[in-house]
């Protein structure tokens, strides 16, 4: 509601970020379709013409994809279940009436804002190395064999440096959720006789529930392109045993420069992440009236 | 010199039409009141006055200028809002003093208005404070004070007084009434509260959606409401409207009695009924009476001695002179 | 309010709650240890904790050695550069979308938010190609824009959120008080979002300052980030414990004290105001 001029005023206000993220937007997805279709190997150029449906084929039916996309998957919902169960502990026990909750929620917060390369090398060498990490000390202390975890279960240590990574994000958002609940609410339930555990069921876990799916959501658009972290840690080994979606893209156009190829998984990538932006955009369209 | 004329002024928003075509002058100087119930246009019609929201057809003329395309700094209006709108990072001085800044007003004028509107408004010991450390009622007096040095044409004031408590409202009302007695320019005041219409216009604009009902002093709505909306709408406790066979006696489709022209008795009268709540006010007690037959609940107003109470029959006669009556579309019989 | 618990419940809660917390810090607080430990302490078995000869001297050799300062220059170039270019392209946009709130901003909003769906690794073949075509592969000024595109929506989201809190009845009042649309917005809306626009800055600065998709990727040396140092360790030959930690810790602690002064932002920020 406002007058003429201020809503021209506004149009010509809102153009400059409009033309900015409709180019940034519309000419890479335009390049990547095009060069999808197309034979370009940044080796040999010359090379080039059209080539149909074969570098999606290439991609897709490359015995590295399905690796990749069953990966992806693992990664992204190892993480997700850690991170939300966990999340939702802590955030419980957290909200509880502590001393010294300020720096505990400091503490808690503070992998979140750790640079992913920090965080994959800093476990990578300080705690999974098998010789001198500290997982390993722990299990030579216990009289156990020291354990590869990078090389004996490479994707199972990446879910755990994501989801330390993840882990701060989910709790604070629930956190704050949690904090929002109406405290007379839970004191009328406790009044009509409901025990702790129903309480929780009932109340507590249905207000958290919009902010569990914000949380899922949001760290599926961020999970869905983890890359530091492989990079830095197996990069996609041993063989692909870590090797997820994103990294695959990569390779593909950054260490054997197969353009068409990358372009068509960069599709390929488009095409599943806008599945789960569907579902965000709805949950968080809903909260924008 | 504050004369605003409204010539068929319409305002819709996108499909829906707000208000259909409306005339409407304002003299100059005058305390005019819209009044009428929640969403019923009064708010918008000020918006418009003030340039806030285009008009969609129509005319807006402010001293006999066209004012229709004018953005509202260039109306030489001032307004207060509801929630008083004052700038939280400025302290109460520098509030006052905005308008002026942005006029350009030279420095040692400023001042000399500044120190004058404190003084009126009781504002001088907390001119270096911020809004949040003022009262509602201070907060308001700061809102009246940056209007009140722009020296407008026309005060405009958006039901400037829904946010104080009750007591504080009352005295509010006064000051607002004894600042147009003083500076005499005309006031343009919306409010839901028909009481504040009543004590303070010299003209009201009884509006229901979007629809001038009608226009007159507050005497001439209190005792010729021209239509049962304007009746039951001016005065307070309500206007009791009886419609059926008691209404046809009266030949009319609807009659309406006022609880004070009312008389009640333990003995005799017209309509007989037994007393629900009684509310004892000390001036004033309020009955509702029911099992008249007429209405749900009557209300009648009585003296503050009345001996009666739950569950008493009694018998009501009303003042036959002030009896009105409307016909089937609502409008008032003479 | 929390309703009063026995004290020994409490106890019970807050050690628990120190405990989880420690876990989770720990990470952090053994790189800091391990960055004040000469190098063979730092890989001794069994593992040292407090008792040894601190110094600074990894430091000392990361900053003069390793070239720590070209690669800091370099974050921090990109991560303000980007950030106050987006600010300076989203403070308008915002202002016109949260005040002259019109039928269509709601879409418009969306659909910002959706260009930050696209995943990065999608769209890397032609980003690098444009780069490599106007030749600007590897410098600050690629990384700058690219992280301003990548944020952008997240700066006009936590704007908009901002400003939809300034009541519309004040610039209203404003307008009537005589102020031009620049003055409008130069001395009532701006100092009055002062709060929103800081904390937008400080979590798109901490964004932009840990982004390792397209640092990694489109840097070599010459415009790489502490990003690129940090990966630079990862390769074996390289690899001293006590030095990576000081240069991680270098990394990470800055950008980690701000980031807990603006905890309440971030989750704002991070939800496009679903949660609050």
């Amino acid at each position: 509601m406002a007058t003429q001029a201020s809503r021209s005023a506004a149009r010509l206000m809102v153009s400059p970020s409009v033309i900015l993220l409709f180019i940034w937007m519309a000419v890479p997805l335009g390049m990547v379709i095009y060069y999808s279709f197309r034979r370009y190997r940044l080796l040999n150029p010359e090379r080039a013409g059209w080539n149909g449906w074969s570098n999606y084929s290439s991609f897709v039916f490359s015995p590295d994809f399905g690796g990749a996309l069953v990966n992806t998957l693992i990664l992204v919902l190892g993480v997700l279940i850690i991170t939300v169960v966990l999340g939702i502990l802590i955030a419980l026990l957290i909200d509880q009436p502590i001393w010294g909750q300020g720096p505990v929620r400091i503490l808690v917060i503070s992998p979140f804002f750790i640079m992913p390369p920090v965080s994959a090398l800093v476990w990578k060498n300080m705690f999974f190395n098998p010789s001198n990490g500290l997982f390993g000390e722990l299990f030579k202390y216990l009289g156990m064999r020291p354990f590869d975890f990078l090389g004996q279960a490479p994707l199972g240590s990446i879910v755990t440096i994501v989801a330390w990574e993840w882990l701060p994000f989910a709790t604070l958002i629930l956190l704050t959720a949690l904090q929002s609940l109406d405290s007379e609410q839970l004191e009328a339930a406790e009044m009509d006789g409901a025990p702790v555990l129903k309480r929780f069921w009932y109340i507590i876990l249905p207000h958290m529930s919009r902010s569990i799916t914000v949380v899922i959501l949001i760290q599926t658009i961020f999970l869905l392109g983890i890359f530091g972290e492989i990079l830095v840690t197996t990069a996609g080994g041993p063989g692909t045993a870590s090797t997820t979606l994103p990294f695959l893209i990569f390779k593909e156009a950054l260490l054997d420069f197969d353009v068409g190829t990358a372009a068509a998984g960069g599709v390929v990538a488009v095409i599943l992440a806008n599945i789960v932006a569907i579902f965000l955009m709805k949950a968080i369209g809903k909260n924008l009236d | 010199m504050g004369r605003i004329t409204l010539d068929k002024v319409s305002k819709s928003f996108g499909e829906v039409n707000v208000i259909p075509p409306l005339d409407l002058t304002i003299e100059d100087g005058e305390f005019v009141v819209f009044v009428g119930p929640s969403g019923c246009g009064k708010s918008t019609l000020l918006r418009l006055i003030a340039g806030l929201e285009d008009i969609t057809s129509g005319q807006i003329r402010i001293d006999g200028n066209d004012a229709t395309h004018m953005p509202p700094a260039k109306r030489g209006l001032a307004m207060v809002f509801q929630s008083y709108a004052l700038y939280p990072h400025m302290s109460v001085k520098k509030n006052i003093a905005f308008p002026m800044k942005m006029a350009g007003v030279d420095p040692a004028e400023q001042e000399r208005r500044i120190k004058s509107a404190a003084e009126a408004l009781n504002l001088t010991a907390y001119l270096d404070r911020r809004p949040g450390q003022l009262s509602g009622g201070q907060r308001q007096r700061v809102a009246i004070g940056r209007a009140i040095v722009r020296e407008p044409a026309a005060f405009l004031f958006d039901e400037p007084l829904s946010n104080l408590d009750a007591a504080l409202r009352v005295g509010m009302r006064l000051e607002i009434s004894e600042l147009h007695n003083r500076l005499e320019t005309t006031m343009i005041y919306v409010t839901h509260d028909q009481v504040e219409a009543m004590t303070m216009a010299d003209k009201i604009v009884v509006l229901q959606a979007g629809v001038i009902e009608q226009v007159g002093s507050p005497m001439e709505l209190y005792h010729k409401p021209r239509n049962a909306f304007v009746a039951g709408f001016i005065g307070s406790p309500k206007m009791n409207l009886i419609g059926g066979a008691e209404a046809a006696k009266h030949n009319a489709a609807t009659i309406g009695v006022r609880p004070e022209h009312i008389a009640v008795s333990a003995t005799e009268g017209t309509w007989k009924g037994t007393i629900g709540v009684s509310e004892h006010l000390g001036s004033d007690t309020f009955f509702h009476v029911h099992g008249t037959g007429l209405a749900d609940a009557m209300t009648i107003r009585a003296g503050g001695e009345v001996d009666l109470h739950h569950g008493d029959t009694v018998f009501l006669t009303p003042d036959a002179d002030k009896i009105h009556r409307f016909d089937k579309e609502g409008l008032r019989i003479e | 309010m929390a309703r009063a618990v026995t004290p020994a419940r409490k106890s019970i809660n807050t050690a628990a709650a120190w405990t989880v917390a420690l876990i989770i810090f720990f990470p952090i607080l053994w790189t800091i240890l391990t960055s004040f430990k000469p190098e063979p302490v730092a890989v001794a078995s069994p593992p040292v904790f407090l008792n040894f000869d601190w110094s600074f001297e990894n430091y000392e050799t990361v900053i003069q050695q390793r070239g720590y300062g070209q690669f800091f220059w370099n974050s921090m170039v990109i991560a303000f550069g980007s950030t106050i270019l987006g600010m300076i392209i989203a403070i308008p946009s915002a202002w016109a979308m949260a005040f002259v709130h019109g039928k269509r901003t709601k879409d418009l909003l969306m659909w910002m938010l959706s260009t930050k769906m696209m995943p990065a690794a999608g769209v890397l073949v032609p980003i690098y190609l444009i780069a490599v075509y106007f030749k600007i592969l590897d410098t600050r000024f690629l990384l700058t824009i690219v992280l301003m595109l990548m944020n952008l929506p997240i700066i006009i989201w936590m704007l908009y959120t901002y400003f939809r809190e300034i009541p519309v009845d004040i610039l209203e009042a404003a307008r009537m008080d005589g102020a031009s649309l620049t003055n409008e917005i130069l001395y009532v809306l701006t100092p009055m979002a002062v709060p929103g626009i800081a904390s937008t800055l400080l979590l798109n600065v901490i964004l932009a300052w840990n982004e390792s998709f397209w640092t990694l990727n489109l840097t070599a040396f010459n415009a790489a980030p502490l990003t690129k140092f940090i990966a630079g360790f990862s390769s074996p030959q390289g690899l001293f414990y006590a030095k990576l930690s000081a240069a991680s810790v270098m990394a990470f602690l800055p950008i980690m004290i701000l980031g807990w002064f603006s905890q309440k932002q971030l989750v704002r920020g991070l939800t496009f105001g679903a949660v609050k």
